[in-house]
């Protein structure tokens, strides 16, 4: 079991690796690279969100934070424009889980519902900041170096740096959640008084886990800055980008492994695609909040759940079928 | 900086803060009876801006006469949205997923007001508007007192049908606890869809004020729904004294700050209170007691 499913991850990664040598078209190599982005986000917000049930709806602070740090240290240290800023990935990670610390010691000492609305306010008070102070640009934002690669090539690098990130942030996923602290999140969802009571420190376990989850949408938004060389207050503090990271992984299916990159794939491949289409934001908030109201009708915990459900029915149903047959 | 000019902020403070407490007032009175919290409050005072908006152009409709047809049409519309959408949120996770219902339904409004009206700002129009009458050396704009007559009639009316009349007796009993209130024989699931009617109600006029003191698109909202968010969580959730206070309090905070320091750190102001509020009081300020951490 466990080594079929090793085998899909590897099929997936190896589809995903092999994509941009196929499809050389810069456009759609440009969507891989923002389907990738949100995959990442989509499957590090599940490892705290959806393991814990605590709902964080102002994660764009790590992804602003990550972009702002590639930005500013690029612009600052005179970097050369190039593969060498590839170097401050990482560190725009780090400096997101810097961030995440103390946010998390303040925003998680409250009921589940008011640490969501915390961390709106939260988000807010990062995105005015950045559009207030003069060391990130204000609305005009930031311009980085500009990178001299070939329109056709460009794309490339992006691409598998961000597939290195999913990767990173889905073995981070299915670590936690192999682990005894990973059970310790699932047992705060489930009842937070009773693990507590059963020893469970439960204020640290949830700190860590907001501030592991922080890391790679960091380094998603240094790679999103340098990638699109020009970053402005409101797209990297976005409240959409909140907000879709979570639609994501819920759509896909809340605390799976699975649910969060399929969602976040669907889900921001087809808005990349209409709004190259159709160049009209409007019809995407229209199209995207009506999906989203229909998903959460008729599949309320997500494509992933909906259909392991059905399968594990179906298997029981075949395991009860003989017992019946027996009792004729 | 000179006292006028801080007597100036503070009476714009109390002002308009008193039309942020009237739309907070409407977000907690949701929260405390449905334990839902209503996300789409900040659109939702948008569509009721640009409806009184509509009704001007089109009809030619005084914007206070207005709001004898758009309170009734919110009153409808949060009626419709409770019915397709929230009831059927069940269970542990019912507070959580009302976030991200009431979040696309918000999308599912700024997407059709952008291609309705376009995303250029408009603002509403009266002889009013522009006009101020003047005590002292203070001026006193003519919508912002109506704004704070009307926000103050409209919560005194709310506050009499919740402690006055039997259908109030309902409401407090559900705030308070919802299964012994259903035990006693009152219709949870039909007070629940009124209320969130009435919440989503006094956005017509919360939205009026709104769009006759500020110019306004659909993505005004975002910072509308911030601020509420913030004045229900300081207030302290399902408290509807706490969200006037909050409501009142922080939008003269935030002037006061705007004028005695930068105006930079007005809106800043606001979430830096909430966080060290809630640092010594997590429940917020007029909140109840942890009862349970879900």
């Amino acid at each position: 079991m466990l080594k079929t499913k090793f085998l899909w991850w590897a099929l997936f990664v190896l589809i995903f690796a092999g994509f941009p040598l196929i499809v050389k078209n810069p456009t759609y190599t440009s969507i891989g690279v923002f389907a990738l982005i949100y995959m990442a986000c989509a499957t590090s917000w599940n490892m705290f969100s959806g393991y814990s049930g605590y709902i964080a709806l102002g994660s764009s602070v790590f992804y602003g934070t990550g972009a702002y740090t590639m930005a500013l240290i690029s612009v600052h240290a005179n970097m050369a424009a190039g593969a060498a800023q590839f170097w401050l990935v990482p560190l725009g990670g780090l400096a997101a889980m810097v961030v995440a610390l103390p946010i998390g010691w303040i925003a998680l000492r409250v009921r589940r519902h008011t640490f969501v609305v915390i961390t709106i306010a939260i988000f807010f008070i990062f995105q005015l900041g950045a559009i207030n102070f003069s060391f990130t640009g204000g609305t005009a934002g930031l311009s980085l170096p500009f990178i001299q690669w070939g329109a056709s090539y460009y794309n490339l690098p992006f691409y598998y740096v961000m597939l290195v990130v999913l990767i990173v942030s889905l073995v981070m996923s299915a670590l936690v959640r192999r682990s005894r602290f990973g059970l310790q999140l699932l047992a705060i969802r489930d009842d937070e008084d009773r693990a507590l009571g059963l020893g469970v420190k439960v204020t640290a376990v949830k700190i860590t886990g907001f501030t592991l989850s922080a890391f790679a949408i960091g380094m998603a938004g240094a790679v999103y800055a340098m990638f699109v060389g020009q970053i402005y207050p409101q797209f990297v503090f976005d409240p959409l980008f909140d907000l879709s990271i979570a639609l994501m992984a819920f759509f896909g299916g809340l605390g799976t492994l699975a649910g969060p990159v399929l969602g976040a794939f669907i889900l921001e491949s087809a808005q990349q695609y209409l709004t190259l289409r159709f160049s009209n934001g409007s019809f995407y908030l229209i199209a995207f909040g009506a999906l989203f109201l229909i998903v959460i009708s008729f599949m309320p915990r997500g494509i992933v759940t909906f259909f392991s459900d059905r399968r594990n029915k179906a298997a029981a149903a075949t395991l009860a079928a003989p017992t019946a047959g027996d009792a004729k | 900086m000179n006292s006028i000019a801080l007597l100036s902020a503070a009476k714009d403070g109390i002002l308009t803060g008193s039309v942020y407490a009237l739309m907070a007032t409407g977000l907690t009175l949701i929260f405390g009876v449905m334990d839902i919290i209503n996300v789409a409050q900040g659109i939702l005072v948008i569509l009721g801006a640009y409806l009184s908006y509509a009704l001007q152009i089109h009809w030619h409709i005084d914007l206070f006469i207005g709001l004898l047809i758009t309170i009734p049409a919110m009153f409808v519309v949060g009626i419709v949205i409770e019915r397709l959408f929230l009831g059927r949120l069940k269970g542990p996770e019912k507070t959580a997923m009302s976030i991200l219902v009431t979040y696309a339904v918000s999308l599912l409004i700024e997407g059709s007001l952008n291609m309705i009206f376009s995303v250029n700002d408009v603002q509403l129009q009266g002889w009013y508007v522009q006009k101020a009458f003047a005590i002292g050396s203070v001026h006193f704009g003519y919508i912002y007192v109506a704004g704070f007559v009307l926000a103050v009639a409209l919560l005194s009316a709310l506050y009499f049908m919740l402690y006055r009349t039997r259908f109030g007796v309902s409401v407090r009993a559900s705030l308070a606890d919802q299964t012994s209130a259903a035990l006693v024989g009152i219709d949870v699931r039909r007070v629940s869809t009124i209320c969130f009617g009435i919440g989503v109600a006094v956005t017509a006029a919360g939205g009026m004020i709104y769009g006759s003191t500020n110019a306004f698109n659909a993505s005004s909202s975002y910072d509308l729904i911030s601020r509420l968010l913030t004045i229900i969580v300081l207030g302290g959730m399902g408290s509807l004294g706490g969200a006037m206070v909050a409501g009142v309090g922080m939008v003269f905070v935030g002037d006061m700050v705007g004028v005695v320091w930068s105006p930079i750190w007005s809106s800043m102001s606001y979430f830096i209170i909430l966080a060290i509020v809630l640092l010594f009081r997590p429940q917020g300020l007029f909140g109840k007691q942890m009862a349970r951490v879900a």
